[in-house]
């Protein structure tokens, strides 16, 4: 038995894009606990309620992550639209989806780049990276921004996306599908990929229940959880939902579902735009949300479930709003994979429950 | 199982050109979307000021006296609220970002001086309103002094 050795990993590490901190104790080359430490980008964005009115306030949510930038935007349209009872006109609903179902796109293909990178496997890297600019690409001829969309507001959408567009997204879209099949087969077939995620990082399903995990972490757990399903927005016009889960729960079934979930938004976009009905795209917005009035919503972002909770005070600026994002649900469960590991696939380990830090803090 | 799952991809790439530009030397190419900076039309300019007051960031400034409408372009989001909003419909959001530069710049646009002949116009119109608004209200002078007789 060798001696304990505290040895902090992170702010500033090449898997993590943001500032995270760990302790590792470990003991010989095994972690025996991990201590993690948060907080290094505390914007006090929810603050910002009693600064910026309701209607303004889309704007400083859409800035809370540049990866759920859209599903941020969408989860506080959908929570006001709720505290003011304000009905959505169906094509703008089915319009949000789509750019949803995009933004889950970019995010997990973001995601399988860092996770190739940091398994070592540049090149796939950097085809992950290259094609994921193609729905970039989509995001800008649609809404003129790459990151920041500025496309969802209180009441509907800003934008409308001509029917001959939507088309035009099909196309591109499905050119993708080809492309993204060779990556994922390498992401899911290839003797050194697998060497290095199968077995890694495992989470029971019971453990993950009682670490209360969401989103692709919990569902390659055999947990079979997905807002989605519910049917809310446009979701509920799918003809056939159905979650992708994997009974593994190592880093391998992560990246099998995160990997299958890309194909699957291709899907939903595909059926949305063939089912895409005609009319208004945004519900004018009259008044103020009421006083005492509390709302809250769920919704399915890249990263899992994330809570929405808003309360009004009869101005135009909320009371109180409020996010409980994925990656703050997570990262007990992501201590407990640290348990018992090799040093050498602790970054692999965080990196598998694709922790988003500016969402966590706010 | 196996390997070189990739090296069809990798080959393909050797005959393609790069996913990249050469930037600055090859220009970029925007969408008719793109949100690079905001302009004004600045002849059709009312001054009226809800550009300034809709901004989330405070990068508008309008000055109705002096005629000047200002914007700083750092403190701008791209969030197009403005020209959303803009009554007279002079403000644009153009595709083409701003150029790099070595200090911060804040851009005033002032209304330029009118031609005589657009002021000519202008006295004109003003005069034909200010004739109309009369012709009301001496119609309404009289359809009250009816009322008060009857």
């Amino acid at each position: 038995m060798g001696t304990k050795t505290v040895i902090p990993f992170g702010p500033q590490h090449p898997v993590l894009p943001e500032p995270m901190h760990l302790d590792l104790v470990i003991e010989d080359e095994k972690v025996i606990e991990a201590i993690p430490q948060i907080g290094f980008i505390h914007r006090g964005l929810e603050k910002l309620v009693s600064k910026k009115d309701f209607m303004q306030f889309v704007l400083v949510t859409e800035r809370i992550c540049g990866i759920c930038s859209f599903g941020h935007s969408l989860g506080y349209s959908e929570t006001v639209e709720a505290l003011m009872g304000i009905e959505v006109p169906p094509r703008a609903e089915y319009l949000r989806v789509i750019w949803h179902e995009l933004s889950r796109m970019h995010s997990h293909m973001l995601w399988l780049g860092l996770l190739a990178d940091g398994f070592g496997y540049e090149n796939l890297f950097m085809q992950c990276w290259r094609l994921r600019e193609d729905v970039l690409d989509i995001f800008e001829a649609t809404t003129g921004g790459r990151v920041i969309l500025t496309a969802c507001n209180v009441g509907g959408v800003e934008q409308d996306i001509e029917n001959n567009e939507l088309a035009g997204i099909v196309v591109t879209l499905d050119k993708m599908r080809a492309e993204y099949g060779e990556l994922l087969r390498t992401f899911l077939k290839d003797r050194s990929v697998k060497s290095r995620l199968v077995g890694v990082g495992y989470l029971s399903k019971e453990d993950s229940v009682a670490a209360a995990t969401v989103g692709p972490f919990a569902r390659a757990s055999g947990i079979d959880e997905d807002i989605r399903s519910y049917g809310f927005g446009a979701y509920g016009a799918l003809a056939d939902f159905q979650p992708i889960v994997s009974t593994k729960g190592d880093g391998y079934a992560r990246c099998e579902v995160r990997g299958l979930e890309v194909l699957q938004a291709i899907d939903i976009i595909k059926e949305l735009v063939d089912k895409m009905p005609d009319g208004e795209i945004n519900q004018k917005v009259k008044g103020v949300p009421a006083e005492g009035v509390e709302v809250v919503s769920r919704l399915e972002q890249p990263r899992g479930e994330c809570f929405y909770f808003a309360k009004g005070n009869g101005t135009k600026f909320l009371e109180r709003f409020r996010i409980r994002t994925p990656t703050s649900q997570n990262i007990a469960g992501m201590v407990q994979t640290l348990q018992g590991c090799d040093l050498a696939d602790v970054p692999l380990n965080v990196l598998t429950i694709d922790p988003c830090i500016s969402c966590t803090e706010r | 199982m196996g390997s070189f799952h990739l090296t069809k991809m990798s080959l393909r790439n050797f005959f393609k050109k790069p996913a990249t530009k050469m930037y600055p030397v090859v220009a970029p190419t925007y969408t008719k979307m793109s949100k690079g900076h905001v302009a004004n039309e600045i002849k059709d300019c009312i001054f009226c000021g809800i550009c300034e007051n809709r901004c989330p960031t405070h990068a508008i400034t309008v000055s109705k006296e002096d005629e000047t409408w200002t914007i700083d372009n750092f403190s701008c989001i791209q969030c197009i609220t403005c020209v959303r909003n803009c009554p007279k419909k002079c403000l644009t959001m153009e595709p083409d970002y701003t150029k790099a530069a070595a200090q911060k710049s804040i851009i005033t646009l002032k209304k330029p001086e009118l031609t005589p002949e657009e002021r000519a116009a202008k006295e004109a119109a003003d005069k034909e309103k200010a004739a109309r608004i009369a012709a009301a209200k001496a119609a309404k002078a009289a359809r009250d002094a009816e009322a008060a007789a009857q």
